[in-house]
C-alpha cells in the first residue's frame, strides 16, 4: 500500500518533470515575463538546478512531510486548500458508496429470488438504465427536475449561508439536504453494477447444496435469503465495491462540478482551466490514499466475511 | 407396526425444454416407526427426487408432484402452508445429503449451525441451545466438542463434516431420518464409522431412517426392508433378507450379482473384467497375464509440500506428502495404490510426471531416468505416461469439441502429420467405443461414463506405456464404473499397457490389480501381488482396511465397537523433522510389509 503510494508519488514528480516548462516559467508568466538572470534565481530559489535524483528525492521527503507545494492561483498552501476540500468529497464517495451498496443488494437480492420473473426484468431495465446513463446527463436531468420542478432539495453547494442557527443538527440536516442530490447521482451508476452482480451471485448461491439444508432445517424463506445466501454471496460484490472505488472517486469529480459541490473534484476542474499544476498533483496524491485505503477497508471486510481469507 | 409415512401413488414430474418427463412413476410404499427402509436404485431413478418430494423440498419449476399424496404421521403433506411444512422440515422430518463438503454453510460455525435448528424449533435461547449444540457434536462423537463448536466447516474433514450434519438432523429428535447417499463420498473406513454412527443413534433415539443408496453392500449394513427402485418404478421391496436370500425381480438379481465380494479373487491369479448389470455371463476376455519386465521403478520417491506464511512468505513448515515410497510397475500389469484421502496416493501419481516436483528419489522409465532430465526431455517423456483424472466434468474443456481435445496431444507433439490425423482420432474412438459422430459434439452432451471414455481416448492418444488413472471411476456410477472398467482391462489386454490405479475402493482394486500397494501417511505401509495381500494382510492398517469394506450380507453388520481407526495424524511437521527411511520385511513371495513406524 505504502509503495503504491510511494509509485505515484514518483509518477507525479515524473509528470511535473516532463511537461514543458516549469515552476519559473509559470511565475514569470504570472509576473508578466522575467530575464535570464531572474530565471536562474527562481530555479536556484526552488532547488530546480540540482541533479534529477536529487530534485526526486527532495520532491519524495516534502510529500512525506504532507508539504505539496504552493498554489500560485489561490496563493495558498496545497495542502491547505486540499484539506479544506477534503471532507466533502470523503462525504460524498462514501454516502454515495454505501447508498449504491445497499439499493444494489437489495435490488440484486429481491431480482435474484424469481430470475424470470417481471420483478427481476425490470430491476435488469433499471439497472441498465443506470450504467448506460452518463452520469453528467444523470446530474443535470435530477438538477433540472428539482430546480424547476420539484424544488425540495437544494442543487447547488453544501451549505446554506443564511441560516444563523449554531445549533449543531441544523447544519447537519443542512448538509444532508445538500448531499442528497449529488449523492443519488453519483450512486446511480454504481447501484447498477452491484445490483447485477449481487442477483448473478445470489442466483448461483442459491443452486448451492448449504442453502438445501438450510431449507431442510426448516429455516424461513427470509432467513434461507438474507441469513444464509446472502452472506455468501457478497464476496464478489465487495470485491468489486473495492476496484470501483476508484471510478466513484472520479465519477465524483464530475457530480461536483454539475452540483458546484465544494470538494476536491472542482477545485481540480479549477486547477485544470488554471493549469495550477501543484493543485492537480495534490489532488492526485489525495485521490490515490483515498483508493488504497477503500481497497484495505475492503479487504478487511472480505475478511470479516470469510474466515478462510487470510490476508 | 404403525405407518409414519406412507406414500400413495406418487408421480412426479420434470419439466424440460423437450416437454414433461416422468421421473417418479406411480410409486407407493411406507415406512413404519423406528425402522431403516432402505431406497436402493442406480443415478437417475428417482429416489433422491422421492426423498426430496417428501422434505417438500423439490426445486420449484422443474419437478411437480402431478398426482398421489404422501402422509406423514397422518397428516398430507400436500394440505399443509408453507409455515406449516417448515416447522416440520428439521424437526419432525430431517434430512442428510450426499456431499458433506459443500452441504455446510462455509461462513458459519459448525456451533451456529447445529444450534441454530434447536434454536429454531426447540425455543431455547442461545445460551442453551449452544450447550445441547455442543452435547449434540459429542454425540456424533466430534473430538473435543466444546472447542471444535468454534470451528467453521473448512477446519473439519469430510468424515467430520458429515457427522456435524447427522448432529443438525438428530438435533431436535425428528420421527424420521432421510439420508440420501451420505456416505457415497467418502473414505471406505469413514463410510464404515458414519453407517455405524446411524446405526446407534437410531437404536438410541427410535428415529425411523430412509436410506438411499445405490450400493447393495451399503443396503446390508443398514437396512430393516429395501425398496427397489428402477427408473421410476418400484421394482421389488421386502425385508432385507428376502431381497438378499431370495430376489424375485430381474432386477433386483442382477444388481445383487454386479455387487464385487471382497475376497471372491483370492483364487485368481489375473484380473478380471467387472460383472455388469443384467448382463447374463460375463463376457469372457483373455487373460491379462502382463510380463514380468519391469517398466516403472521408483526407488525412496519423496515429495514434500512447502507451507508458507509470515510477511515474507517463506517456508515455515512442510507438508510430508510422500516419504520414501519404493515400487515396480511391470510391462502390461497393473499397480494398485489405495488408502484414505490424504495419505498421499495421488501424490505420488503426479510425481512420477513431476506434476508436483519430487524432493528427491529415483524415477526410472524403461531406463530413462526421468527426475534427472531436462524440461525439453520431460516433455518427451511426458508422452510416455498419461493421466485420467478424476472428475470427468472438470477435467474436459467445455468450449471445445471433442476432436481437439483428443487430437490436441498429437498436435502438441507434432507426432502426427494432418490428413492422417482424422483417421487416427476415429481410431481412437472406436477403441474407446464412442461412434465417431461424437467427434463434434461437446463435453456436456455427454454422460459422465461417456466423458471418462474421451478422458482415456485423449491419454491412449499418444500410445504411452503407462496410464495413470487418478480415481478414474470414483465419480462414476457403479454400472458405468464396471463399464469404464472392463474398457481399461481391454486395452491393456490388447495393447500390453501398465496401470497405476488410484483408488479408495478396495473391491474395484481386488478386480483389477496385479499388485496392489497400500499407503498410510506418506508411507508405503504394504506392497506385493494381489492375492498375497487379500488373503494374508500384514500390517494392521491394512487389516483394518480390509475390515471396514462393507459386506453384502445383511448377517455380518459392523457395530462401532468393531471399528477403531484412529483419526488420521497431520502430515504437516516443521523444518527440522527427519523422518527415518522406510524398511520392510518380505513376508511372502514379492510380499513386503513396513516394519518402521508410519504413524498408525
Amino acid at each position: 500500500m505504502l509503495l503504491v503510494l510511494l509509485v505515484v508519488v514518483v509518477l507525479n514528480f515524473l509528470m511535473l518533470h516532463l511537461a514543458p516548462g516549469d515552476i519559473a516559467d509559470t511565475i514569470a508568466q504570472t509576473m508578466g515575463g522575467a530575464d535570464e538572470q531572474d530565471m536562474a534565481e527562481l530555479r536556484k530559489q526552488y532547488g530546480l538546478d540540482q541533479p534529477f535524483f536529487i530534485q526526486l528525492f527532495n520532491y519524495v521527503v516534502r510529500v512525506a512531510l504532507l508539504d505539496f507545494g504552493h498554489s500560485h492561483f489561490y496563493n495558498l498552501p496545497v495542502f491547505d486548500l486540499i484539506m479544506e476540500r477534503f471532507p466533502a468529497t470523503l462525504l460524498l464517495v462514501f454516502s454515495a458508496q454505501i447508498l449504491s451498496l445497499f439499493v444494489g443488494i437489495l435490488l440484486g437480492v429481491y431480482a435474484a429470488q424469481n430470475p424470470n420473473g417481471l420483478s427481476s426484468l425490470f430491476v435488469n431495465m433499471f439497472s441498465l438504465f443506470g450504467y448506460a446513463a452518463p452520469v453528467f446527463w444523470t446530474g443535470i436531468l435530477l438538477l433540472i427536475a428539482f430546480s424547476l420542478h420539484i424544488p425540495i432539495f437544494p442543487v447547488s453547494g453544501m451549505r446554506d449561508i443564511t441560516i444563523e442557527s449554531s445549533n449543531f443538527f441544523v447544519h447537519f440536516f443542512d448538509v444532508l439536504r445538500h448531499l442528497f442530490l449529488p449523492m443519488i447521482t453519483l450512486a446511480s451508476i454504481f447501484f447498477a453494477y452491484y445490483s447485477r452482480l449481487c442477483r448473478a451471485s445470489m442466483l448461483e448461491v442459491l443452486g448451492a447444496d448449504f442453502v438445501r439444508t438450510a431449507k431442510a432445517k426448516g429455516l424461513s424463506k427470509k432467513d434461507v435469503l438474507l441469513k444464509h445466501a446472502l452472506k455468501n454471496s457478497l464476496s464478489p460484490v465487495i470485491t468489486f465495491a473495492g476496484l470501483s472505488f476508484s471510478a466513484v472517486v472520479s465519477g465524483a469529480i464530475l457530480v461536483e462540478t454539475v452540483y458546484s459541490w465544494p470538494g476536491l473534484g472542482t477545485l481540480a476542474f479549477n486547477s485544470i482551466i488554471s493549469r495550477d499544476t501543484p493543485v492537480l498533483l495534490g489532488i492526485l496524491i489525495f485521490s490515490t490514499l483515498m483508493v488504497t485505503v477503500g481497497n484495505l477497508l475492503t479487504d478487511l471486510t472480505l475478511k470479516a466475511l470469510d474466515p478462510r481469507i487470510k490476508i | 407396526m404403525e405407518d409414519l409415512v406412507s406414500i400413495n401413488n406418487l408421480n412426479i414430474e420434470a419439466r424440460t425444454r423437450a416437454g414433461t418427463l416422468k421421473v417418479v412413476n406411480d410409486l407407493s410404499f411406507t415406512i413404519k416407526k423406528s425402522e431403516t427402509l432402505c431406497v436402493v436404485g442406480e443415478s437417475g431413478c428417482g429416489k433422491s427426487v422421492t426423498a426430496l418430494s417428501l422434505m417438500s423440498l423439490l426445486p420449484e419449476g422443474i419437478l411437480k408432484v402431478s398426482s398421489g399424496d404422501i402422509l406423514f404421521d397422518n397428516t398430507n403433506l400436500a394440505q399443509l402452508s408453507e409455515a406449516e411444512l417448515e416447522g416440520i422440515r428439521g424437526n419432525e422430518i430431517s434430512m442428510i445429503f450426499q456431499e458433506p463438503m459443500t452441504s455446510l454453510n462455509p461462513l458459519f460455525t459448525v456451533g451456529e449451525q447445529v444450534s441454530e435448528v434447536i434454536r429454531r424449533h426447540k425455543n431455547l435461547n442461545k445460551e442453551k441451545a449452544w450447550v445441547s449444540a455442543v452435547e449434540l457434536l459429542d454425540a456424533v462423537k466430534i473430538p473435543n466438542p466444546d472447542k471444535r463448536a468454534f470451528d467453521y466447516p473448512f477446519q473439519l474433514s469430510g468424515g467430520q463434516r458429515q457427522r456435524v450434519m447427522i448432529a443438525i438432523a438428530l438435533a431436535c429428535q425428528p420421527k424420521i431420518l432421510i439420508a440420501d447417499e451420505p456416505t457415497t463420498a467418502l473414505d471406505v473406513t469413514i463410510q464404515a464409522e458414519i453407517l455405524a454412527l446411524i446405526n446407534r443413534l437410531k437404536e438410541e433415539t427410535g428415529t425411523a431412517v430412509m436410506f438411499i443408496t445405490h450400493d447393495m453392500a451399503v443396503v446390508a449394513q443398514m437396512a430393516d426392508r429395501v425398496v427397489v427402485m428402477h427408473p421410476g418404478k418400484k421394482v421389488e421391496e421386502g425385508t432385507v433378507h428376502e431381497i438378499f436370500n431370495n430376489p424375485q425381480h430381474e432386477y433386483t438379481k442382477s444388481l445383487l450379482a454386479a455387487v464385487p465380494k471382497l475376497g471372491e479373487m483370492a483364487s485368481k491369479k489375473y484380473p478380471e473384467p467387472m460383472r455388469l448389470v443384467g448382463e447374463k455371463k460375463p463376457k469372457a476376455l483373455k487373460p491379462i497375464i502382463g510380463t514380468n519386465e519391469p517398466l516403472l521403478k521408483v526407488n525412496n520417491l519423496v515429495t514434500r509440500y512447502p507451507v508458507k506464511g509470515g510477511v515474507l512468505r517463506r517456508t515455515v513448515a512442510r507438508v510430508h506428502a510422500v516419504e520414501d515410497v519404493s515400487f515396480t510397475i511391470m510391462k502390461g500389469k497393473t499397480l494398485s495404490l489405495v488408502g484414505e484421502s490424504g495419505c498421499g496416493k495421488s501424490t505420488v501419481g503426479r510425481s512420477l510426471i513431476r506434476l508436483v516436483e519430487p524432493t528427491s528419489g529415483d524415477v526410472n522409465l524403461d531406463g530413462q531416468n526421468i527426475l534427472s532430465l531436462n524440461p525439453k526431455d520431460m516433455r518427451k517423456a511426458r508422452s510416455n505416461i498419461q493421466m485420467v483424472f478424476q472428475d470427468p466434468f472438470s477435467s474436459l474443456n467445455p468450449q471445445r469439441p471433442l476432436f481437439d481435445q483428443v487430437a490436441e496431444p498429437l498436435r502438441n507433439y507434432g507426432t502426427v502429420k494432418r490428413e492422417v490425423l482424422q483417421e487416427k482420432i476415429g481410431d481412437l474412438f472406436d477403441r474407446v467405443k464412442l461412434p465417431r459422430s461424437f467427434m463434434q459434439r461437446y463435453p456436456h452432451q455427454l454422460s459422465g461414463g461417456q466423458r471418462q471414455r474421451i478422458a482415456i481416448a485423449r491419454a491412449l492418444a499418444l500410445n504411452p506405456k503407462l496410464i495413470i488413472a487418478d480415481e478414474a471411476v470414483s465419480a462414476l456410477d457403479v454400472s458405468v464404473q464396471a463399464q469404464v472398467l472392463n474398457l481399461m482391462m481391454e486395452l491393456q489386454v490388447d495393447l500390453g499397457l501398465s496401470f497405476l490405479f488410484i483408488s479408495h475402493d478396495m473391491a474395484v482394486v481386488e478386480r483389477v490389480s496385479h499388485d496392489v500397494g497400500v499407503m498410510y501417511l506418506g508411507r508405503l505401509v504394504e506392497i506385493g501381488p494381489r492375492p498375497s495381500i487379500f488373503r494374508n494382510p500384514q500390517h494392521p492398517y491394512t487389516q483394518d482396511l480390509l475390515k471396514a469394506v462393507p459386506i453384502a450380507d445383511p448377517d455380518k453388520r459392523k457395530s462401532e465397537r468393531d471399528l477403531n481407526f484412529k483419526p488420521l495424524p497431520s502430515p504437516i511437521h516443521d523444518l527440522t523433522h527427519n523422518p527415518a527411511p522406510s524398511e520392510y520385511k518380505e513376508v511372502a513371495k514379492n510380499h513386503f510389509v513396513l516394519t518402521t513406524d508410519c504413524g498408525y
